[in-house]
């Protein structure tokens, strides 16, 4: 077994801004939210089983007025920054390693795909009593589940550098840092932010999978506490924040795409 | 052109290269035999050319030059002592993707540290010289095979290197930008002074650049000719049809079969 067998996500299409088609999904999504509106009113269930848009709404300016709801998203957003930092650190670091030494990949890769097999989810609780409820556990478990497609899409991009452009560099007699600086971190850029628009996404992941765990803070602490008190309009307010923050750090990846792989777009 | 001068910029003694990881050859127990041994030694601003049949260890010959292979065996001397500073162009353009071609034409200065500046000023003087005015901030993906590999010329010469190695350099571009570079090529070597040692496959290229030029035997490749071309210079189409440039290129024929 090697690295090479999570190469496909490496290949993942950088998705295009185009502007007509992008109202279509808004129409779809406003549509949907209006007959779920119609859905709570007329079939009658209680608001704690499911709430109408209408009282999210309602429980979101609450949340946002009383100044509860910016605090527990900025604890979140900390934790997530956080963990995908030093995932996304040591991924690379790691990678580079693996990347320039046949040795060392065959002595770490081994356990490197094993430890695929555990679920940091499931371990996570075990996470949150050895280091306690406090916020470096959930950066850890943030940071542990970035850490793997960052650091295959690093070794993918490095291995991609073409031969003959190292030969270039080397008739040049370039030094290591000017390899590094010069061919292989633009060379293998592509890639890597492939990784990177994974990683962002699931960081959001692990970050709430602590929360939900053991916190006494951030929306995954939220959730718990409208679970516990049949406020289910709060849940709908923690869930929705959490969405539109992957959103946006999948967005700031792509627009990092976009701005340094300016050379690959028409 | 080029009289005997005293010290020779390049002189290649007995230069031997075995691969270790080739195929079990039961003809060279040391390794895979790719070339030589071959000894000869290149004169300040001389063009030489290299021949010899696919396989025979061309490549390897330049790439030894420019210390990308170590020599198994022999020894390659430059007249400074030192490494001198090479000038590499690629059968395939190997420009970075990622970098206009005023950036490709700057980056061996930068590999110097040279402030950006000056590298900018000399590359822009390359530009000029290969004639690519106008395309200057282009990406490498909208240039034709002959722009690509103007750029990749301008790229080995813009540190000014003690020797241009060029490997086949126009063997992927079609005949008529082949024998339009040819020209460019003379006209640079004459303006830039350089040392010049070129691969090819193609005998009239060798006797339309070169002062001499080299045969290589099959593989492993030894020195089968050291031919002189004492064709007047600058050098023209219609040279090709004077019975010197047929007789010469019949002993070149003759050599490489
Ligand atoms: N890095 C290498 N490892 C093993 N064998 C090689 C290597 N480079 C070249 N060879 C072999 O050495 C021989 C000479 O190659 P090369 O110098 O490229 O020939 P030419 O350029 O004359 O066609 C070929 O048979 C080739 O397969
Ligand atoms: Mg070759």
């Amino acid at each position: 077994m090697d690295l090479h067998l999570t190469q496909k996500i490496a290949i993942l299409p950088v998705p295009r801004p185009t502007r007509l088609p992008s109202l279509v999904p808004l129409l779809v999504l406003f549509l949907a939210i209006a007959g779920w509106e119609l859905f709570a009113r007329f079939a009658g269930l209680p608001a704690f089983i499911l709430p109408s848009p209408t009282q999210v709404a309602e429980r979101f300016g609450r949340a946002l007025m009383s100044g509860n709801l910016l605090y527990h998203t900025a604890i979140t957003l900390l934790q997530i920054l956080l963990g995908l930092l030093s995932g996304v650190l040591a991924a690379l670091m790691l990678g580079y390693a693996i990347a320039k030494s046949r040795l060392f990949e065959q002595v770490v890769s081994p356990f490197l795909v094993a430890s695929q097999a555990i679920p940091i989810v499931a371990i996570a609780p075990l996470l949150v009593i050895w280091f306690g409820p406090g916020m470096f556990s959930k950066v850890l478990i943030c940071a542990l589940i970035v850490f793997f497609p960052v650091l295959v899409n690093t070794v993918v991009g490095l291995r991609a550098v073409p031969r003959s452009l190292y030969e270039l560099m080397r008739s040049l007699r370039a030094s290591r840092w000017q390899m590094l600086r010069l061919l292989e971190i633009p060379a293998a850029l592509p890639v890597f932010l492939g990784g990177l628009r994974i990683g962002a996404t699931l960081s959001v992941i692990g970050a709430v999978v602590g929360e939900l765990v053991g916190a006494d803070r951030g929306l995954g602490f939220l959730i718990n506490v409208g679970r516990g008190q049949y406020d289910t309009a709060l849940v709908f307010v923690a869930v929705i924040t959490l969405i539109v923050l992957a959103l946006g750090l999948y967005g700031l990846v792509i627009l990092l795409e976009n701005r340094l792989l300016a050379w690959q777009k028409q | 052109m080029t009289r005997k001068p005293a010290s020779p910029v390049v002189s290649v003694q007995n230069l031997s290269v075995l691969f270790a990881d080739g195929s079990n050859d039961a003809s060279s127990p040391g390794g895979f035999h790719a070339l030589g041994p071959v000894t000869f030694s290149v004169c300040p601003r001389e063009f030489v050319c290299v021949l010899g049949p696919s396989g025979s260890g061309k490549s390897t010959l330049l790439r030894a030059l420019a210390g990308l292979v170590p020599p198994t065996s022999g020894e390659i001397t430059f007249s400074g002592g030192e490494r001198p500073r090479i000038g590499f162009v690629f059968q395939q353009a190997n420009l970075m993707p990622w970098r206009s071609v005023l950036e490709n034409i700057t980056l061996p200065l930068e590999i110097e540290n040279q402030p950006v500046h000056i590298a900018r000023q000399h590359a822009l003087e390359l530009v000029e010289l290969v004639g690519l005015q106008g395309f200057e901030h282009s990406l490498p993906r909208d240039l034709s095979g002959g722009m690509a590999q103007r750029v990749a010329l301008a790229r080995a010469l813009v540190h000014d290197p003690d020797i241009l190695l060029l490997d086949e350099p126009f063997g992927s571009l079609d005949a008529l930008t082949r024998e339009r570079m040819w020209t460019e090529l003379s006209r640079i070597w004459q303006v830039r002074q350089k040392t010049v040692i070129m691969v090819t496959h193609s005998i009239s290229e060798a006797l339309f650049l070169a002062d001499r030029v080299l045969v290589l035997t099959a593989r492993p490749g030894r020195v089968k000719m050291d031919l002189k071309v004492d064709l007047p210079r600058p050098r023209e189409d219609e040279m090709r049809y004077t019975l010197h440039f047929g007789r010469l290129a019949r002993r070149l024929k003759e050599a490489i079969e």
